[in-house]
């Protein structure tokens, strides 16, 4: 990951950077808001994040963050097929390998879909057709983007398969999603979405619908598959258990926005925000004392219609009352480089001096950990 | 699959027979245990006891009704003889009974109106098709705009309207006013062009109506596939929007709307009754109009069975075509 803040000393604001994009993946200042009846809903107000090819960026956050429509828009997915009302506003920018895709032609970003970047979903069987056999679906994707035959089309289809661990892929291919097991369905969803070997791979909760004993194998084989093919991955989640398997740095998403960011082991060691201690407080662990309760973050996801004019996380956040220097209430933190992180890349937007951050999570929150 | 249309096959035979049994008991059973004599609502109320005492021994109504049922049944595959008051009429298969009022058998009578009510079931339901489903596809991706609320607006008068009114207007626009089209329904072995112009409006009120029902159902089911997860999926491997709507999204709309296709047109078949009364159509629906009339309840009772195998057997056709569609019928 190349860091946004090489133009910014530590503790500047970090503003979306160069001209020209050095990172594989460069998301700037990237905002997706959606007009309802109720009002403008900003479900992404602000995101910059930087991603390169090998790495994995892990978004976390709970349920309407907005690391959901944050994938769906680098997908450009929330400008196609979106008939009628309800069409989402979208700003920013989107660099994939030094192409910019907001301002590109809508079939340009088509041709992308699929063959530069693919994306792996939630559910696997609501995410497939459930009247088309799993081969038909995986040769479609291909021949999109390659001139071949059907019969070259599913050779490759029964490879991929073979290749994600489906048992005799020549047979099973023929067989329909609701024939698989779930686990066997994602894995179906990772050939296809493997299938035009992407550069950019964006897995959206790929284990959230699974069985425990087979979120392992999924992630396993993402793990590998990325290691095989060397694409940039984006795994998408609300478990930290997820991303500390996986990802090389980690972007917590609240209302919206980023609100820290950084390599995985800072962010889970030293983490500089409230609310990442609210979820690593949150997070079941195996060394933990088991008759210690696990502590949930009081309160619930702020509206997206009215975002607090200050900090989103104010409302619930336990260190809200913390005096903090000439800062009013309704200022909104930006995200400011933490002193000493890892080679500048450990990102945090609290109003909190890191004096005063440092000091809480040492004293306070990691012994209860 | 085969398994499945064997199951299928059989299950539309014992509907069959349920349907004829029930219906056969209605006529007969009911008059007799309510007291009314059958053999005189036959022929009328003004018939001599003589005659009305022939039509009973015909009918075998002295029977117990099992009899009597068995002796309907087999007539339909063996044909039958009535033999009662000194005279024998012979009903050759299939016998689906025979009118004493009209001294005729009923099965040439159905012969001869069901070509009548198909050709004007087939033509509506492929004019409603094109024109409901597409109005309903292209009202779901124009969702909110003038199209869309016009479509839907003129739609809620199509299911609004009745048939004599709007058969009525167009008859007195199409037929009389501009004299375009004459309404006489004409054989289509006569004549091609002549039975076409005797369809065409029928036809075009009749699916008007349903064309309306069929675009409400259509959008609202483009809409609900249209959110469908899989739908997003198809975008995400960066198929073109036409191949997402058409193959994709087209593919499971259809199958809410041949379900009701298949009961639509079942039902059609038995009960066009509007349309060929006001466009006087000499159909099925004509001919129970005036078997109702007249009392003549064994046209009555065969016109039912006709129109109870149609639904039975559309319902059939439906059933199949799902399994063709949906794979999860097919191997459950």
């Amino acid at each position: 990951m190349t860091d946004l803040s090489k133009s910014g000393a530590v503790g500047e604001p970090v503003r979306a950077g160069a001209a020209t994009p050095s990172a594989f993946l460069d998301v700037r200042d990237l905002r997706i808001h959606f007009p309802t009846d109720d009002g403008l809903v900003k479900s992404v107000d602000g995101l910059s994040f930087q991603l390169e090819k090998g790495r994995t960026l892990g978004i976390v956050g709970e349920s309407g963050s907005g690391k959901s429509v944050t994938s769906l828009g680098i997908m450009g997915l929330h400008t196609v097929g979106q008939y009628g009302r309800g069409k989402a506003r979208i700003s920013g920018e989107i660099w994939l390998d030094g192409k910019e895709l907001m301002s590109a032609d809508p079939d340009e970003v088509r041709r992308l879909r699929g063959r530069e970047m693919a994306m792996i979903f939630q559910d696997p069987l609501s995410a497939m057709h459930p009247y088309f056999t799993i081969g038909a679906q995986i040769t479609e994707a291909y021949r999109v983007h390659h001139d071949v035959d059907k019969k070259a089309a599913r050779k490759r289809a029964i490879e991929l398969l073979d290749r994600v661990g489906i048992p005799q892929p020549d047979r099973r291919v023929d067989d329909y999603p609701h024939q698989f097991s779930g686990g066997m369905r994602q894995r179906a969803m990772i050939a296809m979405a493997l299938v035009n070997n992407p550069e950019l791979l964006i897995a959206d909760e790929p284990t959230t619908a699974l069985d425990v004993t087979v979120q392992a194998q999924i992630l396993d084989l993402i793990r590998d598959l990325q290691k095989e093919f060397g694409s940039a991955v984006i795994i998408i989640t609300h478990d930290l258990g997820v991303v500390a398997e996986l990802a090389d740095d980690i972007l917590v998403m609240y209302g919206g926005r980023c609100v820290e960011r950084g390599p995985a082991e800072k962010v889970f060691y030293e983490p500089q925000h409230p609310y990442t201690w609210g979820l690593l407080g949150s997070m079941p662990r195996i060394d933990r004392d088991q008759t210690e309760r696990l502590i949930p973050v009081k309160g619930s996801p702020p509206s997206l219609i009215n975002v607090p004019s200050g900090c989103a996380f104010n409302p619930r956040c336990p260190y809200a009352d913390v005096p903090k220097d000439g800062v009013t209430r309704t200022e909104r933190p930006e995200l400011r480089l933490v002193t000493g992180g890892e080679g500048g890349r450990h990102h945090s937007a609290c109003h909190m001096s890191q004096e005063e951050r440092t000091r809480i999570w040492t004293e306070e929150i990691a012994p209860k950990l | 699959m085969f398994a499945y249309i064997v199951r299928r096959l059989i299950a539309v035979i014992v509907m069959l027979l349920v349907v004829t049994l029930v219906t056969f008991g209605i006529f007969f059973a009911i008059p007799k245990l309510t007291g009314a004599d059958p053999a005189a609502l036959y022929v009328g109320k003004q018939a001599d006891p003589a005659t009305i005492e022939g039509i009973r021994q015909k009918l075998g109504l002295g029977e117990p009704i099992l009899v009597q049922f068995w002796d309907f049944v087999t007539g339909i595959f063996a044909g039958r003889d009535y033999t009662g008051g000194g005279t024998t009429v012979r009903c050759d298969a299939p016998c689906f009974g025979y009118s004493f009022r009209n001294e005729q058998p009923i099965w040439p009578v159905l012969q001869d109106r069901l070509p009548v009510t198909l050709s004007l079931a087939a033509g509506a339901c492929v004019l409603w098709l094109l024109g409901g489903v597409t109005t309903g596809i292209v009202s779901a991706l124009k969702r909110g705009s003038v199209w869309d609320r016009a479509a839907m607006t003129i739609a809620l008068s199509g299911v609004s309207l009745p048939i004599y009114f709007t058969g009525l207007l167009s008859l007195a626009i199409f037929s009389y006013g501009l004299g375009w089209v004459n309404g006489e329904y004409v054989e289509f072995a006569v004549d091609p062009a002549a039975w076409f112009g005797g369809l065409i409006l029928p036809w075009v009120t009749l699916a008007f109506l349903y064309a309306a029902m069929y675009a409400r159902l259509t959008r609202a089911t483009m809409l609900e596939i249209l959110g469908e997860d899989y739908i997003r999926t198809a975008r995400a491997k960066g198929l073109r929007e036409p191949v997402v709507i058409g193959k994709h999204a087209m593919r499971s709309t259809m199958t809410p709307i041949l379900t009701i296709l298949g009961m639509d047109l079942g039902a059609l078949v038995g009960g066009a009754i509007l349309t060929e009364t006001t466009f006087n159509l000499p159909g099925l629906g004509q001919a129970a109009v005036k078997a109702i009339s007249d009392r003549d309840l064994p046209l009555i009772l065969g016109v039912t069975l006709i129109a109870a195998a149609a639904v039975v057997v559309a319902n059939l056709v439906v059933d199949l075509l799902y399994a063709v569609i949906d794979p999860r019928v097919r191997l459950s």
